[in-house]
């Protein structure tokens, strides 16, 4: 039987279909619906992890036990996986464990472009790469073959056109992988520089194993074209090559690390000439020079950017590219939604001039005109430990202009140790939490705070501000941020606190709450004065209509979802619900 | 049957990706290769978004190149007029003709294209739809997606039942009922000529 599946929902398939029992992940995009779609399979324990630190390791002692295990993060999650990644190369496996790694070049939704497939070489991990779902459901099982046969995780490497990306795959029946059972083994597990010293030698030798399986590896493959071309390119790279090329030969590599030597030799001699076509950094192309053979590559391909049909084609294109002038457009870049609990936080921010290390979320849109209200945006968890380093470097008084902002999810992952790391220090830290309730940017996953669980039962609530109190913080505050006056008022308290002081700002996401009443403008109260235009919210807008001198703000009814904000900072009490006006009307009319 | 590219635009949150996992059904349902690819995340939060489906005989990229896509489905006209150039030569767009502007034209940095109608034209042929105010007549703005995809199957071979079944595959139990109303909708406005086409 055949079915659409995305590369995300073909992971969770060949996880299921190869008997894979533990499977773990942090939200982050391209990577999130792999275990959001695990969760229909029962047989499958799958979670929400804190962190792509604790899923890794988790998904660890799950193949320490013998079961088949996955773990699944974008790639700056494996950042964060780092550490247990490396060792997990030198202990390898007991049931097989494969770690997904969902880069996304282009940064759709993402701080850096970075190519995973470093990862690989740098752990010594061999790699899959997929180039559509249905190869991505094939490698996932594949995967957990050749992590048993070789005794080593496999990073099987994604792309977002990869997961993102739908097609038709066969759908086959699961089987049932025997757990072993734990046996002790402290020599693989237990890395001591004695142990870690052997284990390195076994590494290299497994290295080379493994490259001649690369050798004779099926998807590893050649399809013969016209001789005077040859491509040699991976993953999504393929599709958009066969697209460009339809007559070249093709050496398609799957299994990318260790790299098939013999195979690209003999693909190199048949052809004429060669070109490598992969996204992202030239790794493919680095490692086939030095076997010898002339390429072109990334002398043509640009490294920046995603690839595409079109890209591919002008950079071997000898004419120079054709464009059809469009006029300027505006460019619509994302922005906080109408309704969204973060937009008062952020004005408030903006108002009161503070200086705000920001963090990765949905709310890292608040640094955009006209919020402007965020100053840094590095990586999970370092706006907390980023304020503390400006306060220690600009002393006392600059932390009296200073917050930290992340939300309620980014916290969890990666907030506390740097909330426990300032309490301890004697930092003068101004943490903010903005608390709506769930991991919005990914798509709404549960975690700690709502005490929901990946399947939807619920587990035990961990409240931010009880993490807070046990870590030592004297001042906690909890305020419903739709309340501007008790907003601002909660700022100012917490600024003039000495020490760590924690704001955490509740209200659920608006995409998980019901729309209330929109809002609309009275014509003749609106005075023009553009103050709403500052919270920045989709559904206003300002018109300039021909029987008025100043212009009029105008709320668009289908964006509108009736958070009151703008009448909160209206001054001409212009901006009333709808609901009450109808109301109003009705109580001149009785 | 040759490859069929379809682009469909707007803004984030305005149910774009729904309407590509439909489309993407009937072509399956109709047995056909398909390919489909869109943008999660970040780029979903009221940003421009593009998603691309393309169905045939065998298709390999799942993203179409420009100046290839035989139909561009926009939910806003400036998107529209943004991903434009992907039309082919005698495509033909529908797009519906509700503005949302930008951020940076509603802080007064950027100024929403004039004249758009007559410059969507220019690109090809174009079919302006009142999609966000009919959604709001059914009781639901997020039906817009389905009444368009409803004017989008008068220009496609694929039968009414393929489509009735993909929508139901698609949407919620309790909301089936809402949007087979909405495609009806977007099918019967074409009969009744409510949309226009500009001239040529």
């Amino acid at each position: 039987m055949k079915s659409l599946l995305s590369g995300n929902e073909a992971v969770a398939r060949g996880a299921w279909e190869a008997g894979c029992t533990v499977a773990t992940a942090y939200p982050g995009t391209p990577s999130t619906e792999i275990v959001e779609n695990i969760t229909q399979y029962p047989e499958i324990y799958c979670e929400w992890s804190i962190n792509e630190k604790a899923a890794l390791e988790i998904a660890a002692g799950a193949c320490f036990a013998g079961a088949r295990t996955l773990t699944a993060m974008k790639h700056v999650g494996l950042n964060v996986a780092a550490d247990p990644f490396f060792t997990m190369g030198y202990s390898g496996v007991t049931g097989g464990f494969v770690i997904v790694s969902a880069d996304d070049p282009g940064m759709w939704s993402s701080q850096n472009e970075q190519d995973n497939r470093h990862y690989g070489r740098h752990a010594k991990i061999p790699i899959l790469e997929p180039s559509d779902s249905n190869e991505t459901k094939l490698f996932t099982k594949l995967g957990f073959e050749i992590s048993e046969k070789f005794d080593t995780p496999v990073l099987l490497r994604l792309s977002t056109r990869i997961c993102h990306s739908t097609c038709l795959v066969e759908l086959e029946k699961r089987k049932q992988h025997k757990i072993k059972g734990y046996i002790k083994d402290i020599k693989k597990r237990l890395v001591l520089p004695a142990h870690a010293r052997l284990l390195h030698v076994v590494v290299e030798q497994r290295l080379q194993k493994l490259a001649q399986f690369s050798d004779t590896f099926t998807y590893n493959k050649i399809e013969w074209g016209k001789k005077n071309l040859g491509i040699i390119t991976s993953g999504i790279s393929y599709q958009y090559a066969r697209e460009v090329f339809p007559e070249a030969s093709f050496l398609k590599l799957s299994f990318t690390y260790p790299i098939p030597e013999n195979l690209i030799k003999k693909f190199a001699r048949r052809v004429k000439k060669i070109i490598v076509i992969e996204e992202g950094d030239p790794i493919l192309e680095t490692e086939i020079k030095a076997l010898g053979i002339k390429v072109s590559g990334k002398d043509k391909i640009p490294l920046c950017g995603e690839l595409t049909p079109m890209v591919i084609r002008d950079s071997f294109s000898k004419k120079t590219k054709k464009t059809t002038p469009v006029a300027t457009i505006p460019a619509r870049p994302p922005v906080l939604c109408p309704g969204c609990p973060h937009r008062g936080v952020f004005y408030v921010i903006n108002k009161l001039k503070l200086v705000a290390t920001g963090d990765i979320g949905c709310y890292t849109l608040g640094a955009l005109p006209p919020l402007n209200a965020m100053d840094t945006c590095v990586c999970m968890g370092a706006s907390v430990t980023n304020a503390q380093g400006l306060e220690k470097a600009l002393g006392k008084d600059f932390s009296k202009k200073l917050v930290a902002v992340l939300g309620d999810s980014t916290f969890f992952h990666g907030g506390i140790t740097g909330l426990v790391n300032a309490v301890y220090n004697k930092g003068n830290l101004n943490l903010v939490i903005l608390d709506n309730y769930t991991t919005a940017m990914t798509g709404h996953q549960p975690h700690p705070g709502t005490g929901r669980l990946a399947r939807g039962g619920q587990g035990k609530r961990i409240p931010p501000e009880e993490i807070a109190k046990g870590c030592g913080v004297e001042f906690i505050k909890i305020v419903n941020p739709d309340d501007l006056r008790k907003t601002e008022a909660a700022f100012k308290e917490a600024l003039a606190f000495d020490g760590v002081a924690v704001l955490i700002f509740r209200r659920p996401c608006a995409l998980l709450l019901k729309p209330k009443p929109h809002y609309v403008v009275d014509r003749e109260l609106c005075k023009g004065c553009k103050l709403c235009m500052r919270i920045g919210c989709p559904a206003l807008s300002l018109h300039y209509p021909e029987d008025r001198e100043k212009p009029l703000a105008i709320i668009d009814q289908s964006l509108c979802f009736g958070c009151g904000l703008c009448a909160q900072v209206c001054t001409c009490d212009a901006i009333v619900s709808s609901e009450k006006r109808v109301q109003s009307k009705s109580d001149k009319d009785i | 049957m040759n490859t069929t590219n379809v682009v469909i635009c707007g803004v984030g949150g305005q149910g774009i990706i729904l309407a590509s996992n439909v489309l993407c059904t009937v072509a399956f349902s109709e047995e056909l290769d398909v390919k489909k690819s869109e943008v999660h995340g970040m780029a979903q939060r009221g940003g421009s978004v593009i998603t691309h489906v393309r169905f045939g005989k065998k298709i390999y990229s799942p993203l179409i190149e420009e100046g290839a896509s035989d139909f561009i489905l926009a939910f806003e006209p400036l998107e529209a007029l943004r991903y434009s150039p992907y039309l082919k030569k005698n495509g033909i767009m529908i797009v519906n003709d509700h503005e949302i502007p930008p951020m940076s034209v509603l802080v007064g940095a950027a100024q929403y294209p004039q004249d758009i109608d007559g410059k969507l034209n220019r690109r090809g042929k174009t079919h302006f739809v009142h999609a966000t105010s009919i959604g709001l007549e059914l009781g639901n703005v997020r039906t817009v997606n389905i009444i368009l995809l409803g004017v989008l199957s008068k220009f496609l071979t694929f039968k009414k039942q393929s489509w009735k079944e993909a929508i139901k595959k698609s949407v919620k139990e309790r909301f089936v009922a809402l949007n087979i109303a909405a495609f009806d909708r977007g099918q019967f406005l074409k009969t009744r000529r409510i949309f226009s086409s500009l001239p040529e």
